[in-house]
C-alpha cells in the first residue's frame, strides 16, 4: 500500500486541522505537566499540612470572593530577597489542599503565603477596614463590610462536600473520620468531619474571637482565621536547610 | 530596475478556485541554520540542566551547585533554583558572618558603643524593622494611639532595657484589662476617669477625682493591684503608668476639651481591653536577627 501524504488533506479539512492543531499545541503542556503526576517527589513529604478548618475555609472563600488574589500571591519563590522578606520558600505540599491554589507572581501587595502569625488579629481587622490607617503608603482598598456582614453558614456543608469531591479529605462517614485520625490526629480529624462542621466553626470563631467583637460571627472572623493559618502548618525548624532541595 | 524575470519558482501544486496557486520558495538559509542551532542548543541544555522526566524521577543534568553551609560542610546538589537559593544564602551568610558573630559575642551595651557594630546593627535593623515591625509600630517606631505603643519615647509597658525588649520580641505580648462596666456603675467609672485625668494634670472635676482616688485604692475596683498604688504601672504585668500623660489606649490627645479627654479615659475603663497583642518572633526570625532588632529598638530613642 502506498499512501502519499498530502498537506492538502489537512488544509482542506477544517475538522482534521483543528484536531491536529490541538494535539500539536498540547505536546508542550503534556510533556511538562503529565510527568508531575508520576514523579514521586513532586509533593514534598512534610508533617503538619492539613485541610482548612470550616472557619478557615469560609475565610478562604471570602478571600477568593473579594479577589484578594488579584494583588496578593501565596507563593514564596526560592530567591534570596523573598526568603529574607517572607520566609522559607513555599512547598507544593503546603497547597495540596487548596482548590484553587493561590500561586502567582502578581504582587501589587505583598505575598501572603506566610502571613500567619506575623501580625495580631487586631492589626488585620484594622488593616482590612482601613489599610492606610496602618500602612500609610498602602494602595489596598478598604473592606469594611467584612466586619459588619454576618458569616453565611447556610451553604457550609455544601462547600465542604464539594471540596471533598475534588479530593480534600473532609470526612462524612465514621470510616473516613477514622482514616483522618490516623493521618492528622484526633484534634484535626474532628475539625474535618463534615457533620460537625457548623459546631466546629462556631466554636473556633467564639474561642478565637478573631474580629474582636463577641456579638456574632462576621466574615472578618473567618478571613482573619484564614490569614492567621497561612504558612504556619509546617514547622521548618524540624527540617534541614537542604531537606527539599533534591525535590527539584 | 531589472526587468521582471519569467517566474521559475515551483508551486506547491495546490490549486484553489481554479487558478489560485502557492509558490514553494525555499526558506532563507540563515533561517534554516538558526533553526538547526536551536535544536543543538536544546540538546546541550538538556544535558546541563534538569530536563526530561524519566520513570518516577527525572534526569538531573550534569550541572552541579556547590556551597559551604553554616556548619562548614561542603554540599553539592544538581542544578535547581532551590539549590541556587541555598548557595546564594550561604554566600551572603559567610560575608555577614564576621558581623553576626560579633553581634552574638558582644553584649548589647558593647554593640551600642562600638561605632562599626552600631552602624551595622542600625542598617540591618532598619531593614528588619521595616519588614516586620513597621506595619504596626510604623516606619519610625512612633506607634499609633489606640493600637500600638510608641517605641521612641521613655514610656515602656513591659520595660525598656535590652533584656526586656529582647523578651518582648521573643515571646510576644498580650494586653488585658477587665471591663469595669461589669463591676462598677457609671458614676463610679466617671469618678475613676476624673482621678486618672488628674494624675496627668488634665482638667477634671476635683470632687469626682477625690472619690475616684478612693475607688482606685479600694477593693471593689482594685485598680491599684495592677497599676500600682502610685499608679505608675507595673512593668512585670505590662500595666501602663497613668501619671505621665502618655496615652496608648485612651485617645486623650485627640480630644479638644477636658470633657472629651475624660470621656476617652472613661471609655477604656468601662470596656476594658483584650487587645495589645504583639506576635512572638522567636519562630520567625533568627536569634541574631532578634538581637539586632533589640539593639535597634533600644536605639530608637527610648531605651533604658
Amino acid at each position: 500500500m502506498n499512501i502519499n501524504f498530502k498537506h492538502e488533506w489537512i488544509e482542506t479539512n477544517i475538522g482534521l486541522m483543528s484536531v491536529l492543531t490541538m494535539l500539536a499545541i498540547s505536546v508542550g503542556g503534556l510533556v511538562e505537566i503529565a510527568p508531575l503526576f508520576f514523579i514521586d517527589e513532586t509533593i514534598e513529604k512534610v508533617e503538619g499540612v492539613r485541610p482548612y478548618t470550616p472557619l478557615e475555609q469560609r475565610g478562604r472563600d471570602i478571600y477568593i470572593r473579594e479577589g484578594c488574589y488579584t494583588c496578593h500571591s501565596q507563593m514564596i519563590r526560592p530567591f534570596r530577597d523573598e526568603k529574607l522578606r517572607y520566609g522559607h520558600y513555599s512547598l507544593a505540599a503546603e497547597s495540596q489542599f487548596d482548590h484553587p491554589f493561590q500561586w502567582g507572581s502578581k504582587r501589587t501587595g505583598p505575598d501572603l503565603a506566610r502571613v500567619g502569625g506575623k501580625y495580631s488579629n487586631e492589626w488585620h481587622v484594622q488593616h482590612m477596614v482601613a489599610p492606610r490607617s496602618m500602612v500609610p503608603e498602602s494602595v489596598m482598598p478598604n473592606y469594611p463590610w467584612l466586619l459588619s456582614t454576618p458569616l453565611d453558614l447556610s451553604d457550609l456543608v455544601g462547600r465542604m462536600n464539594a471540596l471533598r469531591k475534588v479530593g480534600v479529605p473532609y470526612s462524612l462517614s465514621q470510616a473516613e473520620y477514622g482514616a483522618n485520625v490516623t493521618r492528622f490526629g484526633e484534634t484535626v480529624a474532628g475539625q474535618l468531619h463534615i457533620p460537625d462542621a457548623r459546631k466546629n466553626l462556631i466554636e473556633q470563631a467564639n474561642f478565637g474571637n478573631y474580629d474582636g467583637d463577641r456579638s456574632g460571627i462576621s466574615e472578618m472572623d473567618a478571613m482573619v482565621a484564614y490569614l492567621q493559618v497561612l504558612g504556619t502548618m509546617v514547622d521548618f525548624s524540624k527540617y534541614a536547610d537542604d531537606a527539599f532541595v533534591d525535590n527539584r | 530596475m531589472s526587468e521582471q524575470k519569467p517566474q521559475t519558482v515551483p508551486t506547491t501544486g495546490h490549486v484553489w478556485d481554479g487558478d489560485l496557486q502557492e509558490y514553494n520558495n525555499p526558506l532563507p538559509v540563515w533561517w534554516v541554520y538558526t533553526f538547526y542551532a536551536t535544536v543543538i542548543f536544546a540538546l546541550v541544555y538538556w544535558t546541563i540542566y534538569p530536563s526530561w522526566p524519566f520513570g518516577k524521577g527525572w534526569i538531573g543534568g550534569v550541572s552541579k551547585i556547590s556551597y559551604v553551609n553554616s556548619e562548614g560542610e561542603a554540599k553539592t546538589h544538581s542544578w535547581n533554583t532551590r539549590a541556587l537559593l541555598l548557595a546564594d544564602m550561604n554566600k551572603a551568610a559567610i560575608a555577614q558572618k564576621p558581623y553576626f558573630d560579633k553581634v552574638e559575642a558582644m553584649s548589647y551595651e558593647e554593640i551600642a558603643k562600638d561605632p562599626e557594630m552600631s552602624g551595622f546593627v542600625i542598617s540591618a535593623g532598619k531593614t528588619l524593622f521595616a519588614d516586620n515591625c513597621a506595619p504596626c509600630h510604623q516606619a519610625g517606631g512612633q506607634g499609633m494611639i489606640g493600637f500600638f505603643p510608641d517605641l521612641t519615647d521613655d514610656d515602656w509597658l513591659y520595660g525598656g532595657s535590652y533584656e526586656k525588649i529582647h523578651e518582648t520580641l521573643m515571646g510576644g505580648r498580650r494586653g488585658y484589662m477587665p471591663a469595669f462596666s461589669e463591676v462598677l456603675v457609671g458614676t463610679e467609672i466617671d469618678q475613676l476617669a476624673n482621678f486618672v485625668a488628674s494624675l496627668s494634670g488634665i482638667g477634671h472635676d476635683t470632687a469626682k477625682a477625690a472619690a475616684g482616688k478612693v475607688l482606685f485604692h479600694g477593693d471593689a475596683a482594685g485598680c491599684h493591684a495592677c497599676h500600682g498604688s502610685d499608679a505608675r504601672g507595673r512593668q512585670d504585668m505590662g500595666t501602663p503608668n497613668l501619671t505621665d500623660n502618655i496615652w496608648l489606649w485612651a485617645n486623650v490627645p485627640a480630644a479638644d476639651t477636658d470633657e472629651g479627654k475624660v470621656a476617652a479615659i472613661r471609655g477604656v475603663i468601662a470596656s476594658g481591653l483584650n487587645r495589645g497583642v504583639m506576635p512572638a518572633w522567636s519562630g520567625r526570625l533568627l536569634p541574631e536577627q532578634i538581637k539586632v532588632l533589640t539593639v535597634y529598638v533600644h536605639e530608637l530613642g527610648g531605651g533604658q
